[in-house]
């Protein structure tokens, strides 16, 4: 065949394929918003549930997913950011830095139930938290480690190494150069990946299924040692465990699920090309 | 001088928590494992391992219990494959798009759709999945219920997608551009010089980027449970309700009896999940490592 129009009829396929992979956001995200919308209201968005969840708004669970969202960060971002350094400021390429970077491989890769069991394993039962906040926080920040190490490490890697040199050749120590000539530039890479981690975590629901999460509760948690409820688990237990519940509820709490998360993703993506463009070096 | 001391004092406490942090990943992973035995070990004492991997019948809560997996693993199985055989040729040609045809604008503008899709959370895929595919299978091939293998494949291959091309993309991106100079001198066009150059030199790094696609399928667990039926028999079609692995740890945990037999099984499964990701994700890595070099 003539190559030009194999490389046409090439191109057409290609595009398809693309399509194919691109359309579904917008489709998803078209059907949601359409059958949804109608039941966003004040009162959905900040009252409690009533009349087993036939009735009322979803309040509990956006807070409960907002306390485990708040709960994973705090605890990877410390643990993430300082592993980053780790790997990137201190580690040569040895044999521990090699152990460490496919522990992170590993992480990313453990399926989201195995992470739920681990919880329930060693927070819910060994630690005795039980069925927590505090629980489900710990899990969920764990399995967003990698997430925040990998975007760390990236922006890390991205400040130019004559900062480095610079600083320490004025007699600055390691930790002196790190803090104030290599973290001031890594730092909005490192919000992405915070945000990234955020939206990861508030989405999941596999990890908070056995360590976390409450089928139904009406009130409001009062500490880290309570259970609650979260929008994700929240939108599985209406859409296949409770028969009955009108559509647009459904629909209206995939919506609100799907802004949060799709809010922190782009949110996301706007700071990382920011500052792409912003640097000069 | 004290002061000197006292900085001293801080930089090392610093350093050595940095270097403990760095550790840290490995010990959760250790850690995940350890757990996965603990409470999954003692189902192998009155179980063995060959029954629990091979047994046909997963009957928990029977009398006698039975605690047999393969129908899981062929679900999983057969899920996984039909999701792979839709999104891998997908997603390839998506990603030689997006790396080599499309202009810069698209290419960003594209790369963001992506990363968008591969934020959906799994719970709102499963959930669209099951209004709105699981009734239109159900019509088009007129069975009884929507809820299938088939639609576990169509609907994970959509959630496999944006790991294939990104992964894809970025090592279609890394293929030195003297191949491409060369090929285009040489007389080929840009789709001879795309497919038969530059995509076998990014074989390594596509077939890492579907082996960690691969993964990503073989450990869902949301969508999977909600769109495939949860049955727990030995598939024999794509048009059959199937449970997957990881839909009956979510599925069962609930129902089970803390440190029972079937609490232990449930754990076990996950000892098995943790064992084939981790296969998975360490064979990819190094496929990446030797495509960068």
């Amino acid at each position: 065949m003539d190559p030009r129009r194999s490389q046409k009829i090439a191109f057409a396929v290609l595009l398809l394929a693309t399509l194919l992979v691109v359309l579904p956001v917008v489709v998803i995200l078209a059907i949601i918003v359409a059958k949804g919308a109608s039941a966003i209201s004040w009162d959905f968005l900040f009252s409690m549930p009533r009349e087993g969840m036939s009735a009322g708004g979803i309040l509990p669970a956006i807070l409960g997913t907002l306390y485990l969202v708040l709960g994973a960060v705090i605890f990877a971002v410390p643990l993430g950011v300082m592993a980053a350094i780790y790997l990137v400021e201190y580690s040569s390429d040895n044999r521990m830095s090699r152990l460490v970077k496919l522990a992170i491989v590993n992480l990313a890769g453990v399926p989201s139930v195995v992470y739920g069991l681990f919880g329930l394993g060693i927070f819910v039962t060994f630690f005795g938290f039980g069925a927590s906040i505090l629980s489900g926080s710990l899990t969920l920040g764990i399995m967003i480690l990698p997430v925040i190490i990998t975007s760390s490490r990236e922006a890390l890697e991205s400040v130019p190494k004559h900062f480095r040199t610079v600083s320490l050749s004025l007699g600055a120590s390691r930790w002196q150069t790190i803090r104030h000539s290599v973290l001031p530039h890594a730092l909005p890479g490192i919000l992405t990946g915070m945000i990234l981690g955020l939206g990861r975590a508030a989405g999941e629901t596999a990890p908070i299924l056995f360590t976390v999460a409450a089928f139904y509760l009406p009130r409001l948690p009062q500490s880290v040692f309570d259970q609650s409820m979260a929008l994700p688990y929240h939108l599985y237990v209406i859409s296949t465990q409770v028969p009955g519940i009108a559509e647009n509820v459904r629909y209206g709490t995939a919506l609100v699920l799907l802004t949060l998360v799709l809010l922190l993703n782009l949110a996301a993506i706007v700071l990382r090309s920011r500052f792409r463009r912003k640097k000069k070096w | 001088m004290k002061s000197v001391q006292a900085r001293k004092l801080k930089e090392w406490v610093i350093e050595k928590s940095i270097l403990l942090s760095g550790i840290f990943s490995v010990v959760f992973v250790l850690l995940i494992f350890l757990f996965l035995l603990r409470e999954g070990f003692s189902l192998f004492r009155g179980e063995s391992v060959i029954d629990f991997l091979f047994g046909k019948s997963w009957y928990p809560i029977s009398d006698p219990p039975r605690f047999g997996i393969l129908p899981l693993i062929l679900g999983s199985l057969l899920v996984t494959l039909g999701a792979a055989a839709i999104s891998v040729p997908i997603g390839i040609a998506a990603a030689l798009f997006i790396a080599e045809i499309a202009p810069l604008r698209l290419r960003e503008a594209l790369k963001a759709g992506i990363e968008l899709l591969a934020a959906i959370p799994s719970v709102v895929i499963g959930f669209i999945g099951m209004i709105t595919l699981g009734p239109w299978i159900k019509n088009l091939f007129n069975i009884p219920t929507g809820l299938t293998a088939l639609t576990g494949s169509v609907t994970l291959a959509f959630m496999a997608m944006p790991t294939i091309v990104s992964i894809a993309e970025d090592a279609i991106t890394a293929v030195p551009r003297q191949y491409r100079e060369a090929a285009i001198a040489m007389g080929a066009t840009q789709w001879q010089t795309t497919w038969r150059i530059v995509a076998r030199a990014a074989r390594p790094g596509m077939l890492a980027a579907v082996m960690l696609g691969i993964g990503r399928v073989i450990g869902e667990t949301m969508a999977v449970m909600m769109v495939t039926g949860n049955a727990a028999v030995i598939p024999t079609g794509f048009l059959q309700p199937v449970r997957t692995l990881t839909a009956t740890i979510a599925a069962e945990m609930g129902e089970s009896v803390q440190g029972g037999p079937h609490y232990a099984a449930l754990f076990a499964i996950g000892i098995v999940l943790f064992i084939i990701t981790f296969l998975i994700n360490g064979v990819a890595d190094l496929f990446l490592h030797r495509s960068r070099r």
